[in-house]
């Protein structure tokens, strides 16, 4: 297996690609952080913004380009979209986004869960794809030629191998999902349909 | 850039929302925070299909290449069947916010503290 693998150039850790990471993921944070902490609500949707952005780009790094591209369409183009409305109609930005009593407690158990999950994600023995790739860990045999000839043809070209998945496989969560949409749809207009 | 550092962002961004959704008085600023968390459970998700070896290729090498296509990608669809139902959530949300408004006069949940109107 000493061909370079296709599957490396997301993988390997060249120091653009990190450095591209910290800027992405540090600015997701903090965008992330504004939404909830800005004190106008106009402001914290378009830091919302931001962070649905950074999040397309963390999607690029770790090569889900069309996940990438969904995000931008759906959660850039039009969720924000009706965020922002949902404010203007309701011109409640003057008063702001004050905390309710729960502030501490809530706080509490959001560091909690923090530490829960960062613990759980340093902690636990993770089989990464990369070392299996490159030969094998412990006893564990490596994989065969074909199967890592495979995984490099997946992820040179991944938007036929989703819509097989979404198709085939997932065919039956996909027609729940369109269903799904067509209640809400139906939903939104009964309950805000005037009287 | 390792599995690590993606599940640190996805676990940091999910706190916030966390937060965020139980803190905050504002119908839309719980609303934004929702989607933040959703925004993180995808970068989990992802992260995990991208990095983890599914553990029927990792201990049996004669599994066909078949099983490889169908397993890597299954985290990228996950995230697609994630944001199709957080767009639901978000415009039956908007709806209902709009509708308070329109009954109450307000935005905040502390107010929304009874069914009928």
């Amino acid at each position: 297996m000493g061909e370079p693998l296709n599957l490396g150039s997301g993988t390997e850790s060249t120091i653009v690609l990190d450095i591209a990471f910290w800027v992405i993921s540090v600015s997701t944070i903090i965008a992330g952080l504004a939404v909830v902490f800005m004190k106008d609500v106009f402001r914290a949707a378009l830091f919302l913004v931001v962070a649905f952005l950074g999040t397309a780009g963390l999607f690029v790094l770790l090569r889900a380009e069309f996940l990438a591209v969904v995000q931008v369409i759906i959660y850039v183009g039009a969720i924000s979209v009706l965020i922002l409305f949902a404010i203007l109609m309701t011109r409640d930005t003057e008063q702001g986004s004050p905390s309710n009593r729960l502030r501490y407690p809530a706080g509490g158990v959001a560091l909690l869960f923090m530490g829960a999950a960062i613990f759980v994600c340093f902690n636990s023995d993770w089989v990464l794809l990369t070392e299996f790739l490159q030969g094998g860990v412990g006893e564990a045999p490596g994989l065969s030629e074909a199967t890592v000839a495979k995984v490099n043809e997946v992820y040179a070209d991944t938007i036929p191998v989703i819509a097989t998945l979404l198709l085939r496989d997932y065919v039956l969560a996909f027609e729940v999902v369109s269903v799904l949409l067509l209640a809400a749809v139906i939903g939104a207009l009964a309950l805000v349909r005037e009287r | 850039m390792s599995l690590e550092n993606f599940l640190l962002v996805g676990a940091i961004l999910f706190s916030i929302g966390m937060y965020g959704a139980i803190s905050r008085r504002s119908a839309v600023v719980v609303l934004m925070s929702l989607e933040l968390m959703f925004t993180a459970v995808n970068i989990t998700a992802v992260a995990l299909s991208r990095y983890v070896l599914p553990a029927g290729l990792a201990f049996d090498p004669s599994t066909t290449s078949d099983l490889v296509t169908r397993s890597l990608l299954t985290g990228q669809v996950f995230a697609i069947f994630i944001i199709t139902v957080g767009a639901a959530e978000v415009a039956l949300g908007v709806a209902i916010v709009i509708m308070l408004y329109r009954n109450r006069e307000t935005v905040f949940v502390t107010d929304a503290n009874q069914m009928r109107h």
